[in-house]
C-alpha cells in the first residue's frame, strides 16, 4: 500500500492507542492499532469476555429529509422503504454491471427531537467512492425537490465509533446506557443516553451489530467525548476480562465468523450471488444501479462461488493463492489466517461451484508448494447460543 | 553464546555469530532478532531447512509465519546447513522469549567466513531498528 503522499487520518483515540503501546499501522489511509499486546490474546478476550475496538475509521453517512427513504431505496440493493425506526439492515451498493461497490449497514433512527434519519456505515476504503456515488445520484435538483428533499452529510470525522463484542458485552454496557439492552434485538439500534459524566450529557447511537461472530454492540458518539467514554469502558471492562483489541484480532474474528471483507471477498468484479449475498438483493422493488444486471446474473449459473477452506498444515493460505483440484486450477484464495479458536489455518476464496461441496479435497499453492486442504462450510466458528 | 551487542546482523533482521566447531572449523549460528519477532507477532509456524542444504548469502533458507504475515529467512553467508533447531520449530513461544540463545535457528558451515564482516554491527543494526519504530 502506498499512502506516503497522502496525509493519514487519525481517530479521536489516536493518542490513547499510542500511549497504550499499540502497534500502529496504515489501514485505508487511517493510522489504526493492529494490536496492543498480541492478536491471539485479543482474539480470545473477545470470544471469552469482551473486546473493545476503535472503529472510528468506518465511514458514517447521514441522510435526512422527506426524500431520504426513496433515495436510499434507489441506491442500495436491500429494501429500505419498509424499515422501522430502530431497524438496521446489511446491504450492498452495486454498480450498473452488478459488481459490488461496497457492503454497508443502513440504520433508521430518530434523534432527540423526533426527527428521523438514516445512517449508512461504509467501509473506510470505500468512503470517498461512495460519497462520490451518492453525490452523482443526488444532484442539487434532486436533493432540493420540493417535499422530497434529501439532506446528505458525511459525519465520519464528527463521530467516533466503538465495537463492543463478546459474551459479556451486555454486562459491560448496561450500567452505562438508559435503554434495557435485553430488549434490543440483533440488528436493532437506538439513540441512547450515556449515564456517565464523561459523556457530558451527550447521547449516542447504540446498535446490536458486529463483525466478530459474537453477541455485541456498536456505539457511535461525538468525537469530543470519545476518549473519555472509551476510558470508562476500558475501566468498567477490566473486572469482566475486557481488552482493547486492534484490527489484527478484528480480522481473525471476522474470518472465523465467515464474514466477507471488502477488497478481499468483495470487489467490483464480484457479484452478490457469487459472494453468497443474494439475500441482500431486492430485485422487484425500487430500481437501483445494477438491478437490471442482477436480474440477468441471477438467471445464470455462477462461475465462481465463495467457500471456506481449511488447510491440513499450519502454513497459511493468503490472498492470491491458487486453489487446485487434481492439479487443475479451480479458484483463488481471497483471505486467510491462522484461526486462534480452531488452531488451524483457514481461508475464504472463490472456486468453481462443481468443486464447492463441503468435504471436497483440494490443494492450495502457497508460495510454490501445494498444500492439502478441504472445502468447508461457512462460518468456521459459530457461537454457542444456549 | 554472545550478548546481542556482539552479534552481527543482516538488514533483513537475522543475527549471525561466528563460532568454532569441535573439529576446529568455523561455524555460523543464525537466528532472528527480537525486533523481527516483535514485528511479526503471534508466530504460527517456522520452516527450517534439512541439514546438508546449500545456502547463499542474501538467499532464503526458510520461512516464518505469523497470524498476520509470512516472512522469508535469509542466510547471512554462503555455506551448507549443518543443523536446524527442530526443537524450537515446535516451541515458538520459546523462540519469542529467547531469540538469541535457545531460539537459534540454523548452524551453517560457511564457505567464506569473511562474509560476516560485511554484515551490520550492533550499533548499525540498532540504528536501523530505531529508524523504523514498531510502537
Amino acid at each position: 500500500m502506498d499512502y506516503d503522499n497522502k496525509p493519514r487520518s487519525r481517530t479521536p483515540l489516536y493518542e490513547w492507542h499510542v500511549s497504550h503501546n499499540a502497534r500502529m499501522v496504515d489501514f485505508s489511509g487511517w493510522e489504526m492499532p493492529l494490536y496492543y499486546s498480541s492478536i491471539i490474546e485479543e482474539h480470545h478476550a473477545t470470544r471469552s469476555a469482551v473486546g473493545l475496538t476503535d472503529i472510528s475509521h468506518m465511514g458514517r453517512l447521514r441522510f435526512e429529509g422527506p426524500g431520504a427513504a426513496v433515495f436510499l431505496a434507489e441506491l442500495l440493493t436491500r429494501r429500505v422503504a419498509d424499515m422501522q425506526l430502530g431497524q438496521i439492515r446489511y446491504s450492498l451498493v452495486t454498480n450498473y454491471q452488478g459488481g459490488i461497490m461496497d457492503d454497508v449497514l443502513v440504520g433508521y433512527y430518530h434523534n432527540a427531537h423526533g426527527q428521523p434519519f438514516y445512517v449508512l456505515v461504509v467501509n473506510a476504503c470505500n468512503r470517498e467512492k461512495i460519497v462520490a456515488w451518492v453525490r452523482q445520484h443526488l444532484p442539487p435538483e434532486r436533493a432540493l425537490r420540493r417535499g422530497r428533499e434529501v439532506l446528505f452529510s458525511d459525519v465520519t470525522p464528527l463521530w467516533a465509533m466503538f465495537a463492543i463484542s463478546g459474551p459479556r458485552s451486555m454486562a459491560l454496557l448496561q450500567p452505562l446506557v438508559d435503554v434495557d439492552l435485553q430488549w434490543m434485538k440483533y440488528y436493532r439500534g437506538a439513540q441512547v443516553r450515556i449515564l456517565h459524566p464523561a459523556a457530558k450529557r451527550q447521547g449516542g447511537i447504540l446498535s446490536r451489530t458486529g463483525y466478530t461472530g459474537e453477541d455485541g454492540f456498536e456505539l457511535s458518539i461525538g468525537a469530543d467525548i470519545a476518549a473519555d467514554v472509551w476510558e470508562v469502558l476500558v475501566e468498567y471492562g477490566k473486572s469482566l476480562g475486557a481488552k482493547p483489541t486492534g484490527l489484527g484480532a478484528r480480522d481473525t474474528l471476522r474470518l472465523e465468523a465467515g464474514m466477507p471483507l471488502y477488497g478481499h471477498e468483495l470487489t467490483e468484479q464480484i457479484d452478490p450471488f457469487q459472494a453468497g449475498l443474494g439475500y441482500t438483493c431486492y430485485l422487484t422493488g425500487y430500481d437501483f444501479p445494477g438491478r437490471d444486471a442482477l436480474l440477468r446474473i441471477q438467471e445464470r449459473r455462477p462461475q465462481l462461488i465463495r467457500v471456506g477452506l481449511q488447510a491440513e498444515g499450519r502454513r497459511v493460505p493468503r490472498q492470491g493463492c491458487t486453489v487446485l483440484r487434481n492439479g487443475v486450477a479451480i479458484g483463488t484464495v481471497t483471505s486467510g489466517t491462522f484461526s486462534p479458536t480452531l488452531q488451524k489455518s483457514i481461508a475464504m476464496g472463490y472456486i468453481s461451484p462443481e468443486h464447492a461441496a463441503p468435504g471436497t479435497a483440494v490443494q492450495i499453492d502457497i508460495r510454490g508448494r501445494l498444500e492439502p486442504a478441504i472445502v468447508v462450510e461457512l462460518p468456521f466458528y459459530r457461537r454457542d447460543r444456549t | 553464546m554472545l550478548a546481542p551487542d556482539q552479534l552481527r546482523y543482516t538488514p533483513t533482521h537475522e543475527w549471525a555469530q561466528l563460532e568454532t566447531a569441535a573439529d576446529g572449523t568455523p561455524l555460523v549460528t543464525v537466528g532472528i532478532t527480537a525486533y523481527a519477532l516483535e514485528a511479526l507477532t503471534d508466530l504460527v509456524y517456522i520452516d527450517l531447512p534439512e541439514p546438508g542444504r546449500e545456502v547463499k548469502a542474501g538467499q532464503p533458507f526458510g520461512e516464518v509465519e505469523s497470524v498476520k504475515a509470512v516472512s522469508e529467512l535469509y542466510s547471512p553467508v554462503d555455506g551448507q546447513i549443518v543443523e536446524s533447531n527442530t526443537a524450537i520449530a515446535n516451541n515458538l513461544e520459546q523462540l519469542s522469549k529467547d531469540p538469541y540463545h535457545s531460539g537459534w535457528l540454523v548452524k551453517i558451515k560457511p564457505s567464506a567466513p569473511g562474509q560476516l564482516d560485511q554484515l551490520l554491527d550492533y550499533a548499525a543494526y540498532k540504528k536501523l531498528c530505531e529508524a523504523n519504530p514498531l510502537h
